[in-house]
């Protein structure tokens, strides 16, 4: 293992070569393009794997560290370090691995696209941050990745920046992510400032290692030091993993291409907060007051049930994706703060595979349908697109929690972790299990039931007459798409048989559970409803157009409506912070006018007064008489030297040099 | 460190001549504020070179390279806002365009 830490580098190391190569490749490059990011990603992947499978076969928890110096500074010295600890390794190999056939499904996603070059650039330096973070040993350098990802997120969700909304979601989720940040930041200090550390491990003087000492402080507002601290950090992961109230820009960063949806706003870069907390757990669990991670289980279990419910009302097909990632990321949040860290992070494992699952299969629809987005203009697509449909179902259903798929597995134990804890969170939680069901019923039938609803309804399949051009009937995408999803939905599948041994591997002994029957068939139970009642209203009698109006949307009325608008949160900070930020503002543009530039025009007319009465006395007077002939003169040589002035910047600087050139000379002669 | 001195100096010599070639040469104003950026980093270079191979231990050539650097980002902010400035005025952002002050 020491061996192997030594290495982790190479992980991140090699997607970033490849981001660089691909900054330099014209656009037209596109096979070799492709052909480097799959290789970097790939062998990236290898070594992922091999260090996962180093870290196995230890009694214990196994970790290596290795830290080196980035820089000295006087006495102080700031240091970097990689760590290979089985959090680490899983949650690498998971990375690198989804992460790889994202890649491959993006070669038939992107293929038209005329900046393919551009997004291997940008999706590579994603991939090489993110992996960069996980592996990293330590806080500055996990805090430096984790901007990177956040200025990645940025570049894809503006990839077509051409179109206002993608430009407008891009600001908006790099603003939101930067108000998590500051906590982030904030924390980070504070934790410099007591710990002297930023290392995670170092013998006994890391961060974390100190933790109880940091809980024996006191921090702000009677909490301890070790509270302040990761209620700061909480901040950034919120930020971060889209938990209310910052969750709002994860559903807009749905205008990126959906690969970047699925590796980015999916699988890897919005559960870095949830992986932050994980990773700071000792830190979060070291007080005994409990306040940090009461603080992080509420604000989970709200998310999750709240996203559940604005998911039900969506119509766009990544929408609905999209809500129900902040719902499931608001599981993983609960898990954490009820204590389960293994729970939580083994439910971020198999979310990562089945939601990268929907999202390419969602991509592979929009693909099929020749890019229509909205749920109402789709459905029959099981007759055209039936391998997209089946690794579709795989997905759902484990998203749903069905046994023995993975997500059951999972979410069972998010479940029961937090049954321990406290009842009312249960409950909430095993509420929005039920919704999750729902929504992903209503999805697939939409989907994938029915009639054909789109552009050029009606037509008897296959029997379009621009095929090669591909023609308006939906289209099953060819095997680069649908490849990665099916990999995915084996893993989707068959994971969740893994949870007790992950618990296991990850050196967590959480004790015995009671009442684990009745949570995991009760959980079966619900999610059972769930899918029943979105048989009952989209099942059944499947919408015959796509004018239809929707079956919920009759029964709920106006509440509907409120769930459709996403309980006006938007419309919320767009009254108050928003309009507050402007108002601001325009405040400092009235200051600027009336009293910085009042200033400045009471001094030019003081001035403009003085010079007058100079004018009419001195001038006028004395010196134009006497100087008028000189003038002329000098009017006459200036005209001749203004054909010197010709306004060029770069002439300027040419003579600028030459002069400097020939002073040099000079200088050097004599 | 056995690399020496001269090596660096060389270094910071060859980045300043691409950051001035760049400057005097390109005709995209973008391109020649990228340049200019070299030239800076060519002199933060030598200060930082100077730093350790002369005055090591002391702290200010540091400081004063991490100040130095702090500024060009400050200035490349200010420079990209007139850029922006002078593209929605001109629609254009070569420089052989804006010749207002011709004489």
């Amino acid at each position: 293992m020491n061996e192997l830490v030594r290495q982790q580098w190479l992980i991140p190391a090699l997607p970033l070569l490849a981001a660089a190569i691909q900054s330099l490749l014209p656009r037209r490059a596109r096979k070799l393009s492709a052909g480097i990011c799959l290789t970097a990603m790939g062998a990236s992947c290898l070594l992922a794997l091999r260090a996962f499978i180093g870290t196995l076969g230890h009694q214990e928890a196994a970790r290596a560290v290795w830290n080196f110096t980035w820089f000295e500074y006087g006495t102080t010295r700031l240091q970097l370090g990689f760590l290979l600890d089985p959090l680490t390794a899983a949650m690498a190999a998971m990375v690198a691995f989804v992460g790889f056939w994202i890649f491959v499904n993006a070669t038939g996603y992107m293929a038209e696209d005329a900046n393919f070059t551009r997004f291997f650039c940008f999706l590579s330096l994603f991939a090489a941050a993110m992996l960069g973070l996980v592996v990293s040993n330590n806080l500055l350098m996990l805090f430096i990745c984790w901007e990177l990802v956040g200025l990645c997120s940025y570049l894809l969700i503006g990839f077509w920046y051409f179109k206002p909304s993608a430009a407008a979601a891009m600001k908006k989720a790099f603003i939101t992510t930067r108000i998590g940040d500051v906590g982030f930041f904030l924390g980070l200090l504070l934790l410099y400032w007591q710990a002297g550390t930023l290392n995670l491990y170092d013998d006994g003087q890391g961060a974390l290692e100190q933790a109880g000492k940091l809980a024996g402080i006191p921090g702000w507002y009677g909490g301890s030091m070790a509270t302040t601290i990761a209620v700061l950090l909480f901040i950034g992961a919120m930020g971060k993993s889209a938990q209310f109230p910052l969750h709002v820009w994860l559903p807009d960063a749905m205008e990126g291409p959906t690969p970047v949806s699925a590796l980015i706003h999916a699988a890897t870069m919005v559960a870095a907060g949830v992986f932050l907390v994980g990773r700071m757990f000792a830190l979060f669990a070291a007080d005994a007051s409990g306040v940090a991670l009461n603080l992080v289980m509420w604000v989970g279990c709200f998310t999750a049930l709240f996203s559940a419910t604005i998911a039900v009302a969506q119509f766009d097909i990544k929408r609905v994706l999209a809500y129900s990632t902040c719902s499931q990321l608001g599981f993983m949040m609960t898990a954490l703060g009820a204590g389960g860290l293994s729970a939580g992070q083994f439910h971020l494992l198999t979310h990562a595979f089945f939601k990268a699952l929907l999202f390419l299969g969602s991509g592979c629809v929009i693909i099929g349908t020749h890019h229509e987005q909205d749920m109402r203009r789709m459905g029959g697509l099981k007759k055209y697109m039936p391998i997209t449909f089946w690794c579709y179902l795989v997905g759902m259903l484990a998203l749903a929690g069905i046994p023995p798929f993975a997500g059951f597995f999972s979410k069972d134990e998010v479940l029961l972790v937090t049954f321990q804890r406290s009842k009312t969170v249960w409950a909430l939680l095993t509420i929005a299990a039920f919704l999750t069901a729902f929504y992903m019923t209503r999805q697939m039938f939409m989907v994938f039931a029915g009639q054909w609803r789109g552009a050029h309804a009606g037509h008897e399949p296959g029997h379009g007459h621009d095929h090669e051009h591909g023609g308006h009937e939906p289209r099953e995408v060819p095997w680069n798409m649908w490849l990665p999803i099916a990999v995915l939905s084996v893993l989707a599948a068959g994971l969740g048989f893994f949870g007790g041994w992950y618990g296991h591997y990850l050196g967590v002994h959480e004790e015995v559970h009671h009442g684990k029957h009745l949570v995991m068939s009760l959980s079966v139970v619900v999610a059972a409803v769930g899918i029943l009642l979105g048989w009952l209203l989209y099942g059944r009698r499947t919408m015959a157009s796509a004018e239809d109006p929707d079956p919920l949307a009759a029964k709920l009325g106006a509440l509907f409506t409120w769930l459709n608008r996403k309980w006006y949160v938007d419309e919320f900070y767009d009254a108050t912070i928003i309009r507050a930020t402007m108002a601001l503002g325009e405040l400092w543009r009235l200051f600027d006018k009336a009293v910085i530039d009042g200033f400045l025009h009471a001094m030019a007319w003081t001035a403009w007064g003085v010079s007058q009465a100079v004018r009419w006395v001195g001038d006028e007077f004395f010196i134009n008489g006497g100087f008028d002939a000189v003038c002329e003169s000098v009017r006459l040589s200036g005209r001749e030297f203004a054909r010197l002035q010709s306004g060029r910047i770069q002439g300027y600087l040419r003579i600028l040099c030459l002069g400097t050139v020939i002073l040099l000379v000079i200088w050097y002669l004599t | 460190m056995s690399v020496p001195l001269g090596y660096y100096l060389t270094l910071g010599a060859v980045l300043f001549a691409i950051g001035l070639c760049g400057a005097l040469t390109r005709k995209n104003a973008i391109a020649v504020l990228m340049s200019i950026e070299i030239m800076f980093n060519a002199a933060i270079l030598n200060f930082v070179v100077f730093w350790h191979y002369l005055h090591n231990g002391a702290l200010t050539g540091q400081v004063f390279a991490l100040f130095a650097v702090a500024v060009a980002a400050a200035e490349s902010a200010i420079g990209l806002a007139l850029v922006i400035a002078v593209y929605r005025h001109y629609r254009s952002v070569n420089v052989d365009d804006m010749r207002t002050l011709k004489g």
